[in-house]
């Protein structure tokens, strides 16, 4: 073995070289998949406020396929033993890491700062599974949301549409005044996205939770499933011909360009008008999706904290109390387009959209109609999740018809449980 | 006595040298390929999610693995991209290094504009031709603003199409190392066996068919085991230019292990479609290896 | 290549303008992609969404170059590609160096020190080429964290090295097969060593082979993604992945132009080793891996 070693001897040595690392020094390495122009500027918002308190801040982005390299990156980093500090991570996923016993207890933390009284449950049921906080939330994200551009409205004398069928009629009206309809980008979670809201339109609140979040095989394979379906056929005619494959900021483009009527994502798409200095209510509009009103499908943005080593403790820490101050949920939300993960923080600090946000979150929350959203990994465990990604995207471009797809959807579910 | 038996010594050690320089190559490659394909094939049996597990289930995962549509749409595209990838780049390398061996004057440019393309990553090359191909920017854009309005090419968008997209991209990626090497191959040929056949009459196709092509044959077997080992690994180019889309339809069992594995925590079933991979991968290399190792040994 | 100038077919003037013209359709084909990234570098963005693809830059900038190299933002940090650029050379010249290195001495034993099972050895590393790459990732993580190498230039130079040797001993057995045994058999009996034989005797002669490994290895090692993205550190990350994440950052606007000049110069070191050692290739080629 003796080349072997050699090889590692002279390897290390150069490594010396490479990476000089200082330990006197507070620092957190931050593994994430914010790379567009909002997501980005609002990480900043974070990275600013922790060098502000020595903090340094070590970049890991991974960027592609909505944190998909990401994820690969952590399972080969935690195998090794070589953690970051922490991760940007939604809904199930935490709860799969919770699993290994590789995380770090923020419990002290979380004690000290009253986090209990402040994060709504829906929310704890991921930052804090079993007792243990491990997670520190920064957000919670709607999905259900429509953003229209407000020149097309007025120029077409279009009002909010409520109902599916007037969400049809306006389609068409933009569809023939020669504008793209429906801005959109063919990826599996885009479609899954769109699907998350259909269903819940399609099916009421309590269809949603029976078939997105209990994985209910009667729902799943009913006749309101079918329907869904159907609606996801009609809205298929109302996207442009180069859809597929469009990152969703891209999309979102279109429409604060005046390219496109409106687009079906989550609030984040928010962040990109606000990046492109435009306002709500005088150049975008926001709603709810037609028939979805009242409900709210959540995601929520949150930092899981891995076990580090004693020594970059202080900072993992730091790092946690900044992302629960209240001054920068403030900050970070008025830029990402989400509204803030605690309950007790100004909202006045947000724009319109961003209010309405919130107070559809306390109340959807009140009347039980919060959901996790299955596109966004708060609905069900990857697996699944990936596996209704499957159907919708086959589905919507095309590979089999409706009835067919909810025989598919019943038998992927049932094979990835 | 003392120095006679210190030098058997050394001869031992002289007649072990060769093997002991080896070893550790050898032994680092027992560890980490063969050691982890074991480790892959044990994967393949447990119930396995996020992390390894070691709870044997059986056969369950490849069960499961047959009867998913996905899995079959992988395999037909590997059919469909394999068979296209492989014939056309063997065509064309061949044609290319046939023309290029005709005493060109500018060989010395030539080639390295054949060549080029193997120097760069699929990351990149991929991104390239998804951009050359898209319509809104690309092929037909450009097309219909020089006024041919009703061109269309928007096979990347089409999900019957998308596939021999992925084809041509790979098809500019690698036929100019297989043209490299019938090249090679078409210099190592004895000139006087091609003189002696022209004076015997033998016209310009007879002497290919006939005294070149047979001579090619390593070439051709490199050439194949090299392409199919290439285009059952595929996996960069698909992910930078379709990402599996539109829907699934360029999904290949590359990008399918990897998502099963890595992002479905499904890691039983990715680890059980490696192992099909693998034997495939096996079915073309050992009978090559063991080929190759026969008439190898000494030549 | 003077022995084997003479394979081409008498033609007429007819052929010879026909030969050429299909030659240059392909060096066309061929230069297409380069062509496109290079020429819409040099565009400004309003150009791009302007004109069309194929079309010359009505004005030269060479601004997305220098944001790419050095301003544009990955990830967080406005830093470009550049931190990113000595990451990937750290780690490419030992790892190309040691796998060659290794793999000359090991073709070396295994043609000219034929000892039992070596064929079967070959055999095993040969096949280890062919392996997909991703079913590693998870036990390799492992190792390189037992070891403490997780994360690291060092890890990734290991790895690469491991995953390398199959192909550079291929190339050099295959090469050192047809060198003669004769020689080799005179130096022992003049008494040289082991060692001596293959620094004195075979490597002086090995130039062509060794040009062709280091092609190979550099291209693929430059081009990994995969355990570059894997590995790495947020300090010790290769180009690919930096470009990777260039490509997906975006400001609601694609910066076309800004990426094309990226994905060369990521590209630019494997590039200029092409062009500048292209014609050993084929001759090494010829020399080695085409023969049975």
């Amino acid at each position: 073995m003796f080349k072997l070693k050699a090889t590692l001897a002279a390897a290390a040595a150069l490594c010396l070289f490479s990476s000089g690392s200082v330990f006197a020094e507070e620092k957190v390495e931050v593994l994430h998949w914010w790379t567009s122009g909002g997501e980005a500027a609002a990480l900043n918002v974070l990275k600013k406020d922790l060098e502000s308190q020595g903090v340094t801040w070590n970049d890991m982005p991974v960027a592609g396929g909505s944190g998909v390299q990401a994820m690969t990156v952590l399972r080969a980093r935690v195998t090794a033993g070589n953690a970051p500090t922490a991760v940007q991570m939604l809904g199930f996923d935490i709860l799969d890491w919770s699993g290994e016993g590789v995380l770090a207890d923020l419990n002290k933390v979380a004690e000290e700062e009253n986090w209990d009284a402040v994060i709504p449950d829906a929310i704890k049921r991921f930052a804090k599974p079993e007792g243990v906080w491990i997670a520190a939330p920064v957000n919670v994200h709607s999905t259900n949301w429509v953003w229209a551009n407000k020149a097309i409205f007025d120029e077409l004398n279009l009002k909010q549409p409520a109902t599916w069928d007037e969400l049809i009629t306006s389609l068409d009206k933009i569809k023939a005044a020669g504008y793209i309809a429906m801005a959109h980008g063919g990826q599996a979670w885009q479609d899954g996205t769109v699907f998350d809201s259909v269903v819940l339109a399609t099916g009421g609140p309590e269809f949603y939770q029976k078939a997105m979040n209990e994985l209910d095989e009667a729902a799943l394979g009913s006749d309101t499933m079918k329907t869904v379906f159907d609606r996801m056929a009609q809205l298929r005619g109302y996207v442009d011909d180069n859809f597929s494959g469009r990152d969703w900021n891209l999309a979102t483009a279109m429409v604060i360009n005046k390219e496109a009527g409106v687009q079906f994502m989550g609030d984040w798409a928010k962040g990109e008008f606000l990046s492109a200095s435009k306002k709500p209510g005088e150049d975008f509009l926001c709603f709810r999706f037609p028939d979805s009103q009242g409900a709210v499908l959540f995601n929520s943005d949150q930092f899981v904290m891995f076990a580090v080593g004693e020594e970059q403790r202080p900072a993992q820490e730091k790092l946690a109390m900044s992302v629960m101050s209240p001054a920068f949920q403030q900050a970070f939300n008025k830029v990402k387009g989400s509204v803030m993960a605690r309950t007790d923080v100004d909202a006045s600090v947000l724009d319109a959209c961003g209010q309405q946000g919130q107070v559809d979150l306390a109340e959807a929350n009140k009347s039980n109609k919060l959901f996790g959203s299955m596109a966004h990994g708060h609905g069900a465990p990857s697996g699944i999740k990936s596996a209704v990604f499957d159907v919708v995207t086959a589905h919507f471009n095309g590979e089999y018809d409706s009835a067919a797809a909810v025989e598919e959807l019943a038998a992927a579910v049932q094979a990835a449980k | 006595m003392i120095s006679s038996s210190s030098s058997r010594l050394l001869d031992k050690i002289r007649a072990w040298l060769p093997a002991l320089v080896l070893s550790p190559s050898f032994a680092a490659i027992l560890l980490f390929v063969y050691g982890f394909i074991i480790f892959t094939g044990y994967l393949s049996l447990t119930d396995s999610r996020l992390l390894p597990s070691f709870d044997f289930v059986g056969l369950i995962n490849y069960q499961k693995l047959l009867g998913l549509r996905h899995w079959n749409t992988a395999l037909k595209n590997l059919a469909i991209f394999g068979g296209l990838y492989i014939s056309i780049c063997v065509i064309l390398g061949l044609l290319l290094a046939i023309l290029l061996d005709q005493k060109i004057r500018v060989e010395g440019i030539l080639r390295p504009i054949y060549l080029y393309p193997m120097a760069l990553s699929f990351i990149v090359t991929g991104t390239a031709w998804k951009w050359f191909l898209d319509p809104g920017f690309g092929l037909e854009h450009t097309m219909q603003t020089w006024g041919f309005l009703d061109f269309q090419f928007r096979w990347i968008k089409d999900r019957n199409m998308a596939i021999y997209t992925i084809v041509i991209a790979a098809v500019w990626q690698s036929s100019g190392f297989v043209m490299a090497m019938f090249l090679a191959g078409l210099r190592g040929i004895d000139t006087e066996i091609m003189k002696a056949a022209q004076i015997d009459g033998a016209g310009n196709f007879q002497l290919y068919r006939r005294i070149v092509l047979p001579q090619l044959r390593p070439a051709f077997l490199s050439a194949f085991v090299v392409l199919t080992h290439l285009a059952i690994k595929t996996y960069d180019l698909v992910v930078a230019m379709t990402n599996g889309g539109p829907g699934r339809a360029t999904e290949v069992p590359a990008t399918f292990m990897y998502s099963y594995t890595f992002t479905r925590s499904q890691m039983g079933i990715g680890s059980g479609s490696a192992v099909i991979m693998l034997a495939m991968i096996a079915s073309i290399m050992v009978p090559y290896l063991y080929a190759e190792l026969r008439q190898g040994g000494k030549t | 290549m003077s022995q084997s100038r003479d394979n081409s077919l008498p033609t007429s003037h007819f052929t010879r303008a026909l030969i050429y013209t299909a030659l240059l359709i392909f060096a066309v084909y061929y230069l297409l992609p380069l062509f496109v990234m290079l020429t819409n570098s040099l565009k400004t963005l309003d150009e791009i969404r302007a004109g069309n693809m194929l079309a010359l830059p009505r004005s030269i900038t060479i601004e997305p170059w220098l944001k790419a190299w050095d301003s544009a933002q990955i990830g967080v940090d406005p830093s470009g590609l550049k931190p990113y650029f000595m990451n990937s050379v750290l780690m490419v010249i030992p790892a190309v160096l040691i796998s060659t290195m290794l793999g000359a001495i090991n073709g070396y034993i295994l043609t000219k020190w034929n000892f039992r099972g070596a064929g079967v050895m070959f055999g095993l590393m040969l096949f280890s080429c062919f392996i997909p790459f991703q079913i590693v990732l998870i036990p390799m993580a492992r190792v390189l964290g037992l070891i403490g190498l997780a994360g690291t230039t060092s890890g990734l130079v290991l790895v690469h090295v491991v995953y390398g040797i199959g192909f550079t001993t291929l190339f050099f057995r295959n090469y050192y097969n047809a060198f003669p045994d004769e020689l080799v058999r005179a130096a022992l009996l003049d008494g040289a060593g082991f060692f001596r034989i293959f620094w004195r005797i075979l490597l002086p002669s090995s130039g062509p082979i060794i040009v062709v490994t280091i092609i190979w290895q550099f291209t693929n090692i430059w081009n990994d993604f995969l355990f570059g993205a894997s590995f790495a550190d947020f300090d010790s990350q290769p180009i690919t992945v930096a470009l990777n994440n260039l490509v997906s950052s975006s400001t609601g606007v694609k910066e076309y132009n800004v990426h094309f000049a990226g994905a060369i110069l990521a590209a630019l070191p494997t590039l200029i080793v092409y062009i500048v050692s292209g014609r050993y290739f084929v001759r090494g080629l010829m020399a080695g891996s085409v023969k049975g």
